[in-house]
């Protein structure tokens, strides 16, 4: 078993929705369901940040509960969904439908608000209605917000709530009709690129406005050396920031996009081998607090057009653990503090998610084979759509067993509903 | 090989063989009846998502010359304006029965999407800003026509690369025929990363001229200076234009060529585009039996008649 306390051996009993008893010899009640957890690792359910269920606007894509059903699958207990549906989560209503759809899903679907109404970008979005409902994290994902005044303002009130604002970090001026990263593979395939520092300067732009109004950012989805870099700076200095990094980031380079399958278009971009290992060096020595999907599913018709027409964005939940055991080279627990109580801890769900595994916490549980190796096969995949990047890639690490509230969702890598 | 997608899957081998081939039908597009018997039986079809009328033209001209079927789709009286999918609108045509599709898109890419989804030829007639493989091979037969060979002459490339597919072409075909190619562009006009191009740069063209065997013009668009790439046209030509007082500066024998079509007065002025020296209008006469020579190769051979294939046409 690993968890935020460390590493021991141990059977866990969970009755209703609390985990009861952990210790060896454990008196198993009578008609108990047995998860079989030899060789694997026993873990806090993992939590992501960064979710895109597609709900409401584009359920061809994926819905709550397929959504969740892959994220289950994944290991994950929790998500934040991303506001950016159609219409956007932007006020309490549109928070509420996004909640009650994820009731019944296999997975806890949190949500995150919009910092603006309609993510436009032009006035605050009733942050204080969204709060109210439990909305923890907010951010215009997709369209960091442009105006820097307007984020002033959207720091200063925030800080009354409690609540973090969390960052798209992309100056769209700068990256103005770029479809991959700006450098020596967008010159070559003749595709406009978006420079590294279209990124940067947003960055640098938020730690800025951070130190000014006392206020907390959590930067999404860091792909640059020199975000990496800012972000390890602004902590160093004592400001209040998080971040998070995508497996695609620090698995994939825009290399990639030399066949130019719109499969590998995704934003923030595929960056140069010098980001990737600038962001895995990021992950292991915690300047980046977690790994987080971006799983953002697209239809296929969305996916077959010209590169520069193509939906940016990628599947994420059912990989990313196994990409995080595979391509980094940190303890286990450092992996599961990446994927499951920092995250926990930056979404505000740490009393429910992401805790040590100990008598009275809530049963939020993924069970790991860190030794069990598979292949990617998009068709198997629960999501409704297909646009993994890592068809047919070689992954050592897998899902066992998900135990969501008391309630074993996945065995023996299945959904069990 | 069953496409032409790009230069980079000829290598000079493959270059050098087209233009051999190409040899025979410049003889037979010189005869009083300008038609083999070649490609009889076969359907061609032009796909074209941007405006264009020399390339077009040119493969039609080529494939009617070697006997095949001819179809042009484009995209303004096409379904694709009621929305079909690129994916859909080659599906549709391919199962008409075709044996090559010839694509044009204002999208880089778009050809290695189609080769991925039919399975015809597929020759790339031009993508976004990435290649125009058919271009630089009469580029290329156009420069062997008047010194024999590329090898060891310094070309310089003169003009907005970064938005150029004949850029990209051209410098991978020059070089790998042997030449230097020397950049010549503003800053702003580059690309913004040049790692892995065999060339020189430079911004100063009067220091490059004298040492030019081929002086190759890109196409300068207005629309540069509305994206702050430029101050204004009239700037792009005092510094980067080619004027007679520039002219004057190149060896005797240097050539001039541009892709077309011309912008007089502004990358060449207008009685310099009318030079002996220049030779614009060569190019476009040897387009097509460039492009005879890349159909024969890849449709001419039956099922394994590969570009890289031995045989001579039957011209």
């Amino acid at each position: 078993m690993v968890d935020a306390t460390g590493e021991r051996m141990a059977d866990v009993l969970v009755q209703g929705v609390l985990v009861t008893a952990v210790g060896s010899d454990l008196d198993m009640p009578f008609g108990a369901t047995v998860l079989d957890a030899e060789g694997c690792i026993v873990s806090p359910g993992l939590v992501d940040l960064h979710t895109h269920l597609r709900q409401p606007g584009r359920e061809e894509a994926e819905t709550v509960q397929t959504g969740a059903r892959a994220a289950a699958l994944g290991g994950y207990t929790a998500v934040v969904a991303m506001p950016n549906t159609e219409p956007p989560i932007d006020c309490a209503a549109a928070v509420r439908e996004v909640l009650e759809l994820g009731l019944s899903a296999v997975c806890d679907v949190r949500v995150a608000g919009a910092i603006t109404s309609g993510r436009r970008g032009r006035e605050l979005a009733p942050m204080g209605e969204m709060a109210d409902l439990g909305v923890r994290l907010f951010t215009d994902d997709g369209d960091g917000v442009q105006d820097a005044r307007l984020m002033r303002r959207a720091f200063e009130y925030a800080s009354a709530l409690g609540v973090t604002l969390a960052q798209h970090c992309e100056d769209k001026v700068m990256a103005a009709g770029g479809h991959m990263h700006e450098g020596e593979w967008s010159s070559r395939l003749g595709l406009p690129g978006q420079p590294a520092e279209a990124e940067e300067l947003m960055v640098g732009r938020d730690i800025a406005l951070a130190r000014l109004t006392g206020g907390r950012v959590h930067f999404l989805h860091l792909s640059t050396a020199g975000s990496v870099e800012a972000v390890r700076a602004a902590k160093a200095e004592g400001l209040a920031v998080t971040a998070e990094a995508t497996p695609h980031h620090f698995t994939l380079t825009d290399a990639a996009v030399a066949g130019y399958d719109t499969v590998f278009k995704v934003n923030p971009p595929l960056r140069t081998a010098a980001d990737v290992v600038a962001v895995k060096a990021g992950l292991a020595d915690g300047t980046i607090d977690a790994i987080a999907t971006d799983h953002a599913p697209h239809a296929a018709e969305d996916k077959e057009v010209p590169f520069d027409q193509a939906r940016p964005g990628m599947l994420g939940l059912e990989t990313a653990l196994a990409l995080a055991l595979t391509e980094l080279e940190v303890p286990i627990a450092t992996v599961l503090a990446l994927l499951s109580w920092n995250p926990a801890r930056i979404a505000g769900l740490e009393s429910t998610h992401g805790g040590p595994v100990a008598e009275g916490r809530p049963a939020n549980l993924c069970v790991i084979d860190p030794a069990a190796a598979w292949v990617v096969d998009p068709a198997a995949l629960a999501s409704r759509s297909r646009n993994t990047p890592y068809a047919g890639r070689k992954l050592t690490g897998r899902v066992r067993h998900t135990v969501l509230r008391g309630e074993p969702v996945v065995v023996d890598g299945r959904a069990t509903r | 090989m069953n496409h032409l997608l790009s230069i980079s899957d000829l290598g000079a081998e493959g270059i050098e063989e087209v233009m051999r081939v190409t040899d025979s039908f410049v003889e037979v597009s010189e005869r009083a009846i300008p038609r083999v018997p070649a490609l009889r039986g076969k359907t061609v079809v032009s796909l074209f998502y941007e405006d264009s009328t020399r390339t077009r033209l040119s493969f039609e001209m080529a494939a009617k010359r070697l006997s095949a079927d001819t179809m042009n789709f484009s995209v303004s009286t096409s379904s694709a304006k009621k929305g079909e999918s690129l994916r859909d609108t080659c599906q549709t045509i391919e199962a008409m029965g075709i044996d090559a599709l010839v694509v044009r898109h204002a999208s880089a890419g778009v050809p290695w999407q189609v080769a991925s989804w039919v399975g015809c030829s597929v020759i790339n007639a031009g993508d976004g800003w990435h290649e125009h493989p058919t271009q630089a091979l009469l580029d290329c037969y156009t420069i062997r026509g008047r010194r024999g060979s590329l090898d060891g002459l310094r070309i310089a490339v003169v003009g907005d690369v970064k938005h150029s597919r004949v850029a990209r072409s051209d410098v991978l075909a020059f070089t790998m025929l042997g030449a230097e190619v020397i950049i010549v562009a503003p800053p702003t006009l580059l690309p913004p990363s040049l790692a892995g191009w065999p060339v020189e740069v430079s911004s100063d063209l009067d220091s490059v001229l004298p040492k030019a065997d081929v002086v190759y013009l890109l196409r300068m668009q207005a629309e540069r200076q509305s994206e702050a790439l430029l101050p204004s046209l009239r700037e792009y030509t005092a510094r980067y234009g080619l004027t007679r007082h520039r002219v004057d500066m190149l060896p005797d024998d240097a050539l001039i060529m541009h892709p077309g079509p011309i912008n007089r007065g502004v990358e060449i002025a207008a009685d310099v585009a009318d030079l002996p020296r220049s030779l614009i209008t060569r190019q476009v006469a040897n387009g097509v039996a460039v492009r005879m020579a890349v159909l024969f190769l890849l449709l001419g051979q039956g099922p394994s008649g590969p570009l890289s294939g031995r045989s001579e046409p039957r011209a």
